[in-house]
């Protein structure tokens, strides 16, 4: 699948896939990379080393810092895809250094995918 | 995008490493979402300071952009730290924590940043003019700003804030542009609206309904600015409202394209069940008010209310350290304390860690606060009006 570039880099991994958007700030612990947002679909559920697959963010703008601090404390995603990035995700993977690519349809990808993510290429491969 | 050469020096790392890495950022965000150029911002607001937020790896972020004599080009405040920064310690806030926070604003002041902390800057010294170009990133101030004031700003991420205020620069996309800023919904109120806490819980109701789009309001008959800031900071919260028209009440109501909307209506049984949606628990353990922080107007009803009387529980109204001072000028703080209240500056309930602080069931007249309490602050909420609120603690 062809999408839009956000964040640069190339990554393989599990998937992980809300179909509700995720907010960041107050949704996922930077310490844990653990879902903590009460009755998400992904609520207990850890984003470490995955790659993390939602429509788009919500919620409050300190939320670039939670995805900066995910990367800082080992627990982030190695990668992220979206229908939607916003300017809230996108300034996080970017100063994370978190390949993203949007313009997917997620409804594609289901839990347990292994995908091969090419955000140079904005492209999204499932193996 | 087309860059000047002053920019294009500035991506080349020939200014600094930070402006180079700050300005890469803000490209890349206007490449992404096809802004054409960059525009010069008359002001920033800054999110992303209550050390509970941004925590260890925010921290040494923003200390070693100011170890690197980062400065900023334009006027920039900053959002509400996670205490009081000067009577935290009276106020009970954990010694580890104002430690770290005190470490987060000495990283701003010295990148040259107003470390006056606060949701309302447009209360306290940073008010832009209509039309003019900014990026704040506090959601409430936002919405406050585009909509109330006609300022023209997207809802900025914390880094990107500060990014656009070290590069004095926006790309110019979005709310910048006239053509976006179009409603793409009408929402037709047909309710009495008397308290600040109806406007909050009309805000919630339309943000959860709305989502990321513009609503037109209809019907609102009467609102200041006290009012519309607690609507439109509730539709920030519950919603991603970032801008709003409403009729006969805010600037650019008048000149939008208005036909064929979608509509959607809201009575009196849709604010009352609301108002019970919003309530989870019972009996609060403290009141707080000021979200978004208080005007002076709002302190002075609150000292008029607690005149001569004693609380049983705690009662704060959090602040802007200017009101603060304007309020303890005017006698309201000193009124406010003496009936055993608080006026708490500088932060809010929302960020400030009120759960290691025992805690567990806070009252408030906010749609914001009542969004956010139960998943920050792992509060159960109390939601009313505030005569009801400060009555119940007396």
């Amino acid at each position: 699948m062809k999408g839009r570039m956000i964040s640069p880099g190339k990554t393989e991994g599990t998937a992980i896939v809300s179909d509700e958007p995720i907010g960041f700030y107050g949704g996922i612990d930077s310490k844990t990379g653990i879902v903590i947002d009460k009755g998400h679909p992904l609520e207990g559920k850890c984003v470490k080393d995955k790659i993390l697959v939602f429509p788009c963010g919500k919620g409050s703008t300190v939320g670039s810092y939670v995805i900066y601090g995910l990367k800082k404390n080992g627990v982030a995603p190695r990668g992220i895809i979206n229908e939607e990035t916003e300017t809230i995700v996108a300034t996080g993977v970017i100063l994370a250094g978190i390949p993203c690519v949007d313009k997917i349809d997620i409804k594609q990808i289901k839990d347990g995918d292994t995908i091969l993510l090419d955000a140079d290429n904005a492209s999204v491969t499932l193996q | 995008m087309y860059l000047t050469k002053e920019e294009e020096k500035m991506l080349e790392g020939e200014k600094g490493e930070v402006l180079e890495k700050m300005f890469r950022l803000i490209v890349r965000l206007g490449d992404i979402y096809d802004a054409d150029k960059m525009i010069p911002v008359g002001s920033v607001q800054v999110a992303g300071v209550s050390y509970k937020s941004i925590g260890d790896p925010g921290t040494v972020f923003l200390e070693d952009m100011a170890s690197k004599d980062t400065k900023v080009q334009v006027l920039t405040y900053l959002n509400p730290a996670g205490m009081d920064l000067e009577n935290w310690d009276k106020l009970g806030f954990p010694k580890d924590f104002a430690k770290n926070q005190l470490r987060i604003m000495s990283a701003f002041k010295k990148m040259g940043i107003v470390v006056t902390s606060t949701c309302t800057p447009y209360l306290a010294g940073n008010l832009p003019r209509f039309r003019e170009h900014i990026a704040w990133s506090e959601s409430s101030a936002v919405s406050f700003s585009n909509s109330v004031i006609g300022a023209r700003t997207n809802r900025e991420g914390g880094p990107s804030a500060l990014a656009a205020a070290i590069c004095g620069r926006t790309p110019n996309y979005g709310l910048h542009l006239w053509e976006k800023r179009q409603p793409t919904i009408k929402v037709n109120v047909d309710a009495d609206l008397d308290f600040n806490s109806d406007f909050g819980a009309l805000g919630y109701l339309v943000g959860k309904q709305v989502k990321n789009k513009i609503p037109y309001f209809v019907g609102i008959k009467n609102a200041g600015t006290d009012q519309l800031k607690a609507l439109g900071a509730a539709m920030a919260a519950s919603g991603a409202v970032a801008l709003y028209h409403a009729e006969g009440l805010t600037p650019e109501a008048d000149l939008i394209e208005k036909d064929g909307l979608e509509t959607i209506d809201v009575g009196k049984k849709e604010l009352e069940e609301t108002y019970e949606k919003l309530n989870t628990g019972a009996d609060p353990d403290i009141v707080i008010l000021g979200c978004p922080h208080a005007s002076i107007r709002e302190i002075a009803y609150l000292s008029e209310k607690l005149k001569d009387k004693k609380l049983k529980k705690p009662v704060w109204i959090c602040t802007s350290r200017m009101m603060k001072e304007t309020a303890d000028r005017m006698g309201f703080t000193e009124i406010i304390e003496k009936a055993g209240g608080n006026i708490v500056a500088d932060t809010c309930m929302v960020v400030s860690p009120i759960e290691s602080m025992g805690y567990k069931t806070t009252g408030v007249n906010s749609g914001k606060a009542a969004n956010y309490l139960p998943s920050f602050c792992k509060q159960k909420v109390v939601f009313a009006n505030i005569d009801k609120l400060v009555e119940g603690q007396l």
